[in-house]
């Protein structure tokens, strides 16, 4: 790996999609950035309508239109990726994004053998025979766990079960070394006991192939187990990005503290879980301001109305980096202090 | 009606569900196929005291939203019987079954599914009243409506909408005031939180919680997510494959659980205090429920099995504290009680 370490692997720069309706344009993911070193899992969490799915696609260039990137650029190693003919896109999809999605089923073709699919991926993108790419595929199929691969290779997706496709889907996503893997909720679609073996899989996957991944997902215990940093979505926003244990341990976003709380946890002998009142808003009315400040119980705490007037900026805040006035305006404050004292 | 003293609202004994699957029987002619009859519920019995709150978990296919429609009468049951408040429901006559179906209601998983699209919200909280003719004035009806939108943290005005209209969590809230609108004792829950947001599902989950102290309401729970079960129930059951294997106080469930399957589910919850305990993942998969297993269904998966376990079907037997467990293993002492890590 001669890449030199100053670039990540992957760098968002003021991202926004928008999807033009009749009643004008819709800004489902408002200006976020961030970047993905090499080897580096990032969880991206949030609830339904948070935009954290529509960034990975975005990544992969895989927008559905009439959704489009408004503004904002994505590099892959420094390069731009996001302004690429649709052809040079396609060939760094699968050679240098993999991506694994949340249905094991849609994913497959079901009228092909998962070895053929597997095959013409390999193909595609590495310069090898077609018996040396079948060798290959079973080759990636024993190393995702699939008993019996090399007979189980000319099975079609039907014949597995629900946690045997995804470790296909896998199998698919690593099949021509990727540098980057985008997982769309890869463990949603599976019971508890799968879930734990697939998320077992995927890390060990990565840590021995060295490859980055961008988890998207809603579930915070996945995140906690397998990510390094992560980033929590609200209304299209970043509310807090850290290292994993910095933002799960002690956030510092309302939104998050209140995520948290949210979450209930064997062995917690609470009464009530914390809650969040009221729901995410709609993306045709996204207040002023901080994204949250209608269901913020802190917004008076925040001098000048700022909450309700101006977006707040990610700025570092205790460990991780939280867009919150709170802490714009303690910074400010310990900042006084420090220099009246 | 004489109320029975008896602290036991619903005793379910050896109930099964059997669902014949076979294919058309031309089909069976010709490629020479026995009929297939899938055991959905393959004798499952327990009792549900006044006020509690009894869970049953389970992954995909172990039937445990069976046995939620079988209590409900949505399926009459293949074999065994349910007795709620002392009346055996397969022996009482029409009328009688009438006043008590008013007595139970269930919410279901999918609030998008479960309100008529067409009816305005007002109508469908009502429907129960009118059916069970609690309120026969429009006035009367009215005036309940507004008060259970109230009590599910509505608005009155919110009866002359439609369900589109609502948030998921808010149609779930539709669908818990239709259900208490008939006053009853006793609520079925199939998966109530699981289509809903995390900040969303603790909301309902304090509703449930709120509700049940204010009514008294007695809750059968059915989820696959153990963490939201361990947060709300008195009791958990724990279904494979059509069959109880333990049942349990919960805290005695999580912290010291007997049966090895229980053992499994407990150590694949997400760990979210980040303690750095590692999953660990259980081999194998759930085995079709159209040729199970013989003796233990979950023999194939077993660290502790042996002979006995293929060939003799383990039954729940008492162990201390009150819990039950089918396991060969755990009746002969060979699994030692397990101390929580």
């Amino acid at each position: 790996m001669s890449s030199t370490p100053a670039v990540p692997l992957l760098q968002v720069k003021n991202l926004r999609i928008e999807f033009p309706t009749r009643r004008g344009n819709l800004t489902a993911v408002d200006d976020i950035s961030f970047d993905i070193a090499a080897g580096e899992v990032l969880g991206v969490v949030g609830e339904s309508g948070a935009g954290k799915s529509l960034t990975g696609a975005a990544v992969i260039g895989l927008l559905e239109p009439p959704g489009r990137i408004a503004n904002g650029e994505i590099l892959l190693a420094g390069r731009r990726i996001d302004n690429l003919p649709f052809e040079e896109l396609r060939k760094i999809r699968g050679r240098e994004i993999g991506a694994i999605f949340q249905d094991p089923l849609t994913s497959l073709n079901p009228l092909y053998t998962i070895g053929r699919q597997i095959i013409e991926t390999i193909e595609t993108h590495l310069d090898l025979t077609h018996a040396q790419a079948r060798a290959r595929a079973i080759e990636l199929l024993n190393e995702v766990g699939i008993p019996a691969a090399d007979r189980r290779i000319d099975h079609y997706p039907h014949q597995f079960s629900g946690g045997m496709r995804q470790r296909v889907v896998i199998s698919l996503a690593l099949a021509a070394n990727p540098k980057l893997i985008i997982a769309d909720e890869p463990t949603t679609a599976l019971d508890v006991s799968i879930q734990a073996q697939i998320i077992t899989l995927i890390k060990k996957l990565c840590r021995e192939h060295g490859t980055a991944v961008m988890l998207v997902t809603h579930d915070m215990g996945v995140i906690a187990e397998t990510a390094d940093r992560v980033a929590v979505m609200y209304a299209g926003r970043i509310a807090e990005i850290g290292p994993v244990a910095e933002v799960i341990h002690s956030p510092q976003h309302p939104y998050t503290i209140g995520l948290m709380g949210a979450i209930p946890s064997v062995g917690d002998a609470h009464e009530r879980l914390a809650q969040i009142d009221g729901s995410m808003p709609r993306l045709s009315a996204i207040p002023k301001g901080c994204a949250f400040n209608p269901r913020c119980t802190r917004v008076n705490d925040v001098p000048n109305h700022r909450c309700t007037t101006e977006r707040p900026e990610l700025l570092p805040a205790g460990k991780t980096k939280a867009a919150c006035w709170l802490h714009v305006s303690a910074a400010a404050q310990t900042d006084k202090q420090a220099v009246t004292a | 009606m004489i109320k029975k003293s008896s602290n036991v609202l619903l005793e379910v004994i050896d109930i099964a569900k059997e669902f014949d699957v076979s294919k058309p029987w031309l089909n069976r002619v010709i490629e020479r196929q026995e009929r297939q009859i899938l055991k959905a519920v393959d004798g499952v019995s327990f009792t549900i005291n006044r006020g509690e709150t009894l869970s049953l978990v389970g992954e995909s296919g172990c039937g445990k939203s069976t046995v939620a429609r079988l209590v409900c009468g949505l399926y009459k049951p293949s074999r065994g019987s349910i007795i709620f408040d002392s009346v055996n429901m397969a022996d009482a006559g029409a009328d009688e079954v009438q006043q008590l179906r008013k007595r139970f209601q269930m919410i279901f998983q999918d609030p998008y599914a479960s309100l008529n699209p067409r009816w305005r919200v007002g109508k469908i909280i009502a429907e129960p009243l009118r059916v069970h003719k609690i309120a026969t004035s429009n006035a009367d009806v009215k005036q309940r409506v507004d008060k259970l939108l109230t009590q599910v943290g509505l608005s009155p005005l919110d009866a002359e909408k439609f369900p589109h209209e609502f948030s998921g969590g808010q149609r779930q809230r539709i669908s818990i005031a239709r259900a208490l609108s008939s006053n009853p004792e006793f609520l079925v829950c199939d998966e109530p939180t699981s289509a809903l947001d995390v900040s969303v599902q603790a909301q309902i989950l304090n509703l449930m919680k709120d509700l049940q102290r204010e009514f008294g309401l007695t809750y059968l729970f059915i989820s696959h997510n153990l963490a939201v079960v361990s947060h709300i129930s008195t009791r958990v059951g724990v279904m494979y494959l059509g069959r109880l294997v333990e049942v349990a106080d919960t805290k005695r469930i999580f912290a010291n659980p007997q049966h090895p399957y229980t053992q499994m589910l407990q150590s694949a919850i997400p760990d979210l205090k980040m303690t750095g305990k590692q999953r660990t993942p259980v081999a194998g998969e759930v085995p079709n429920p159209l040729t199970p297993p013989t003796g233990c269904a979950f023999h194939p998966r077993c660290p502790h099995a042996f002979e006995r376990c293929k060939t003799e079907r383990p039954n729940l037997i008492d162990y201390e504290d009150g819990g039950q467990v089918a396991c060969h293993a755990v009746e002969e002492k060979r699994i030692n009680i397990r101390v929580a890590a």
